[in-house]
């Protein structure tokens, strides 16, 4: 069974690195409906730059491809992520989402999944050689007394 | 991302301004390793104080400035970085100085 989400937005972007921070104010601005604290914003903001580079840097290596950002409104003001990409793919997923594992080199540090893990209240990674990566991330946005 | 050196003695201070993500990371590594090569310090303070976004990116450009300095025989100091920065380096377990208030 699929749940609807109350709210979403889905955008389709090109892996170029001047997106990046594209991708983290649209986020920004959809996720504002739940009046986040600016702490809630940094640590989704933060999310979704780690999900939208790695999809830039590491599924589309020497080319430019096709990037999905799909971010939903669920009850309990819980703020969904998706990222996807039909890139190279992950061989070993458990393996590349270990702290300090990278393939990037010294331009790289290995902490991407990690740092969506310990910001995010949910990550799930799904993907297949030579077909792509779906990112998920979930957040419950906390509500806050005195507002609606 | 905005680079501003200043120098004084063997110290050499390079504030930061601007998104630190993988967009900016290459020229703002550049730009270090520019002002670092030119001054030749024996100590580096990396002034966080304007950065407005940072994410792992981030990490690895100050990794690669504190290997640097190493082979230097310098050391390296973060300053000024503000939560959200400091949160990113925190994770990574990297020390830095929060930014004073
Ligand atoms: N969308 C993707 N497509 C293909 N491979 C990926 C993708 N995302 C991550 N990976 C693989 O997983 C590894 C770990 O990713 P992670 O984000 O944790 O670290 P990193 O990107 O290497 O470094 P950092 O995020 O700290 O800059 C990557 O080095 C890469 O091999
Ligand atoms: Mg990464």
């Amino acid at each position: 069974m699929k749940i609807k989400p109350n709210n979403y937005i889905a955008l389709e972007f090109l892996s170029r690195s001047a997106n990046e921070g594209f991708a983290r104010a649209a986020v920004a601005a959809f996720a504002s409906q739940l009046d986040p604290t600016l702490d809630e914003l940094g640590d989704v903001k933060t999310a979704v730059s780690e999900a939208v580079t790695n999809a830039i840097v590491h599924a589309y290596p020497d080319a430019l491809g096709k990037i999905s950002l799909r971010v939903g409104i669920y009850d309990g003001n819980v703020l969904e992520i998706v990222v996807r990409d039909w890139g190279c793919g992950i061989t070993d997923i458990d393996k590349a989402r270990e702290p300090l594992y990278t393939t990037g080199g010294e331009e790289r540090s290995g902490m991407g999944f990690t740092i969506m893990e310990s910001f995010m209240d949910s990550l799930t990674v799904r993907s297949k050689p030579e077909r792509g990566t779906v990112v998920t991330m979930k957040r419950r946005i906390a509500q806050r007394s005195g507002r609606k | 991302m905005d680079v501003y050196t200043m120098t004084n003695g063997c110290e050499l201070t390079i504030r930061l301004r601007g998104e630190l993500d993988h967009h900016a990371a290459q020229e703002t590594v550049t730009a270090i390793e520019r002002a670092l090569d030119a001054a030749l310090p024996r100590r580096l303070t990396l002034d966080f104080g304007g950065v407005t976004f940072m994410d792992s990116s981030g990490i690895a450009v100050a990794l690669r400035s504190q290997r640097r300095m190493t082979a230097l025989g310098g050391g390296m100091v973060l300053t000024n970085v503000p939560p959200q920065a400091k949160k990113v380096f925190d994770a990574a377990g990297i020390a830095c100085g929060a930014r004073k208030t």
